[in-house]
């Protein structure tokens, strides 16, 4: 495992060189798809490590297999082959229960198409992860506190102003930032991005990019985002390139 | 939390579903309407059979009937006295009741019960029957009764039925001594003729027993010794007039006529004939009854069917065929006919409730009832696929959201409870807009009916067919919160389906559809 600094990397970044134990890791994991009576192989074992507090971005076309990576590091699937560790434990094959825990304790999702919930409120769709995770009870108990919580994540965003809109009242780029501010409500240790900029206008997709790298600054947030957009690609500390479901440029990957 | 949330935002927003919640609405409220107004019927026909048959009754295996009412009267009192309320004793008999009208004479089967109806009335409703007891309205206007009600039961005619009483008699002279002018006439003329075709003779020879032969010296136009209450179902006749499409009712026997009636006597069974006179009807509402019934005074009928006897002390003593009781309180029917029939042995008397007496007629509309719920169930039934269908669509419709909350950390149990707990939310929305509804309808039902009468011109529940001047009903809680419960239940069982898929889908294959 490597220490190189990709040249691209923001100089203020504070690199942690002597990190052990990767944060999160993939390793040797295959995956196919069923299409019909044809699998599909989309990842031909591909390994992969993020340190702690690390940027990585992941680019590839379209088809090269990056989000199929990204839902096996973020348990939304399960590889066919290899394993998925979270400091250095197995995490793939947990039970579904300890799972949805990890889903919602440790991971915060980020998705090209926002994804929030269209029946609920901005705020409603901030406080889902908190939802998720407490009970009726003691949701009910610790609301206030909670509510707090997701105004300051999402006056954090910029959307303080919008707090009872609804997604369809949003705006592309306020939805994406809504949706930020949903995946770190939860303080999850590691964000996966997926695409955040794929379907926003260049200066808006900017916007998002710099919000996350100060993310990843300011909070030493660990944080994986794919994308096929090379430019944004090269905010992070350190970029991977897929193709074909392999990993091509092994210049920058761990 | 999220789940509660969704739910009723989903509940809100997805009127689809409201859509198909109706069906379960409209079937709930359906079930409630129908079991309410047939509650109402069937409360309504056991009070009214309860209040002929009284609580409990006393038949004699055989139909000459057992003697001396009153010593088991008596012993009936000694036994259960602390039971009842009243007990009276009656002679029930098969017999044939002729009426005059338009000249003809016209049978009618009827059921032939003597009665004391003071002791009678102590055991049912009696004065409640009697229509000289009760006030009618006739074309809005309110006719008082003839009778204040604290006047003793009896067998005398009203002021009115004796004068109309006295104008048939006069009127019948009158015709007779016409028919006879005319007859002396014709016979003056055709000295010839056979006076066997004329049917002026007929006339008067059937006319001629309404004169009591009997007792001569009575005052003109005073009732004969045998006195009737004949239920109205006899006593009127109601049809639809051709032209108008009105109701109509003709009094084939009022009050204050003379009627043959032919039974036969106790003992060997000979028939035996009298004339009685009407001196009141009666209605109980029960058709039957009404059209059937036939009260007569109790000494009269022993009399004419040779019941009476004399006992060792040398009393003369009636016969009867039953005896009613009526008790206190019904709950103790079962004590008080184990009491009875440990002393009225079972191979001269058939000691039942009411209820055991009528068993096949009640136990018909309960079977009715039940068979009217099963298939208005069935209907719900329907409405719960309607339910798994529109539920399946949600799901489909929903498989982004339900990815996106499993990418969050939802369980499968939690996606799955979101949608029964949709489908629970439905059931109590449609079950209570249904109960709702449902009552509603059953507290205006008198009032939607003259609303429909008066949109369609037709009446729709005419009185004098049910005997019902409102629609009767009565609203069981129990029956309400079973109904709905099962509305409930099967909105939750059709989203159990759709619930489990949702569940199911993984959270990637939810979010692969863009």
């Amino acid at each position: 495992m490597t220490t190189t600094v990709s040249p691209l990397t923001n100089p203020a970044t504070r690199e942690s060189i002597t990190m052990p134990e990767p944060h999160v890791a993939a390793l040797a994991v295959q995956k196919s798809y069923r299409k019909g009576e044809h699998a599909v192989p989309v990842l031909h074992g591909v390994d992969i490590s993020v340190r702690r507090g690390e940027f990585l971005s992941i680019i590839g076309q379209s088809g090269s297999g990056k989000s199929t990576l990204m839902h096996l590091i973020g348990l939304l699937d399960t590889p066919d082959v290899g394993e998925v560790q979270l400091e250095g434990q197995r995490i793939d094959d947990l039970p579904a229960r300890t799972r949805d825990e990890l889903r919602n304790r440790v991971f915060g999702f980020v998705f090209q198409f926002y994804h929030l919930l269209p029946e609920l409120s901005l705020m409603e769709n901030v406080l889902t992860p908190l939802m998720i995770r407490h009970s009726i009870w003691g949701y009910w108990q610790r609301r206030r506190e909670f509510q707090e919580r997701a105004k300051e994540m999402i006056d954090r965003v910029g959307l303080g102003h919008r707090l009872t809109h609804k997604p369809s009242e949003l705006s592309g780029g306020e939805m994406q930032r809504a949706a930020i501010a949903r995946a770190l409500v939860a303080r999850p240790e590691i964000l996966l991005a997926d695409e955040p900029t794929g379907n926003l206008d260049a200066k808006t997709g900017r916007e998002i990019i710099d919000l996350i790298s100060r993310l990843n600054e300011k909070e030493r947030l660990t944080i994986i985002m794919v994308t096929h957009d090379k430019s944004i690609a090269a905010e992070a500390h350190r970029t991977v390139k897929l193709c074909e479901g392999r990993i091509e440029s092994l210049t920058d990957a761990a | 939390m999220y789940k509660l949330i969704l739910c009723q935002r989903y509940l809100r927003t997805r009127y689809i579903a409201l859509a198909s919640i109706i069906s379960v609405t409209l079937g709930v409220a359906t079930m409630i309407v129908v079991n309410s107004v047939m509650a109402g019927f069937g409360t309504e026909m056991r009070s009214r059979i309860q209040g002929i048959l009284s609580d409990i009754i006393i038949d004699t295996r055989s139909m000459n009937g057992e003697l001396d009412p009153e010593a088991r009267k008596t012993e009936i009192r000694q036994l259960v006295g602390k039971y009842i309320t009243g007990v009276t004793a009656t002679v029930e008999v098969h017999a044939i009741l002729s009426y005059q009208y338009a000249g003809d004479y016209i049978p009618h089967p009827i059921t032939l019960v003597g009665i004391d109806p003071e002791s009678k009335s102590e055991v049912g409703p009696l004065i409640d029957y009697l229509q000289s007891y009760q006030s009618h309205t006739e074309n809005g206007v309110t006719i008082p009764a003839e009778r204040p009600r604290n006047e003793r039961l009896g067998w005398e005619l009203t002021p009115a039925a004796m004068s109309e009483r006295l104008r048939i008699m006069e009127e019948r002279a009158r015709m007779a001594k016409l028919l006879q002018k005319q007859q002396e006439q014709r016979r003056e003329v055709t000295t010839a003729q056979a006076d066997t075709d004329d049917p002026a003779k007929a006339f008067m020879d059937e006319d001629a027993p309404l004169e009591h032969p009997e007792k001569s010296d009575r005052q003109p136009g005073e009732p004969l010794e045998g006195r009737l209450f004949v239920g109205v179902g006899m006593a009127t006749y109601t049809q639809q007039e051709p032209g108008t499409q009105e109701l109509k009712t003709y009094e084939m026997i009022k009050p204050g006529v003379d009627v043959k009636i032919s039974t036969i006597k106790a003992g060997t069974p000979d028939p035996v004939h009298f004339s009685a006179t009407v001196v009141d009807t009666f209605k109980t509402g029960m058709s039957e009854y009404d059209s059937m019934l036939v009260y007569c005074n109790l000494e009269y009928l022993q009399q004419i069917r040779k019941m009476i006897h004399v006992n060792e002390d040398g009393q003369e003593v009636g016969g009867f065929t039953s005896l009613q009781i009526k008790l206190k309180d019904y709950k103790d029917a079962p004590k008080v006919l184990e009491i009875l029939r440990s002393s009225f042995s079972a191979d001269r008397y058939i000691v039942k409730t009411w209820e055991q007496r009528q068993g096949p007629l009640l136990a018909a509309v309960d079977v009715e009832s039940s068979i009217l719920n099963i298939l208005l169930f069935l209907i719900i039934t329907v409405a719960g696929f309607g339910i798994l269908a529109i539920f399946f669509m949600i799901v489909v419709e929903k498989t982004r959201d339900i990815g996106i909350l499993k990418a969050l950390g939802a369980s499968s149990s939690g996606v799955m409870s979101i949608f029964l707990t949709y489908g629970l939310l439905l059931g109590m929305v449609g079950a209570g807009a249904g109960v709702g509804f449902g009552l509603l309808f059953v507290y205006y039902i008198n009032q939607i009916e003259s609303f429909v009468t008066f949109v369609t011109g037709r009446e729709v529940f005419p009185e004098k067919i049910y005997y019902f001047k409102d629609i009767p009903t009565h609203v069981d809680a129990l029956t309400v919160l079973w109904v709905s419960c099962g509305a409930i239940m099967i909105a939750v069982l059709a989203s159990v389906l759709p619930a489990r898929r949702a569940a199911q889908l993984r959270p990637v294959q939810a979010l692969r559809y863009e």
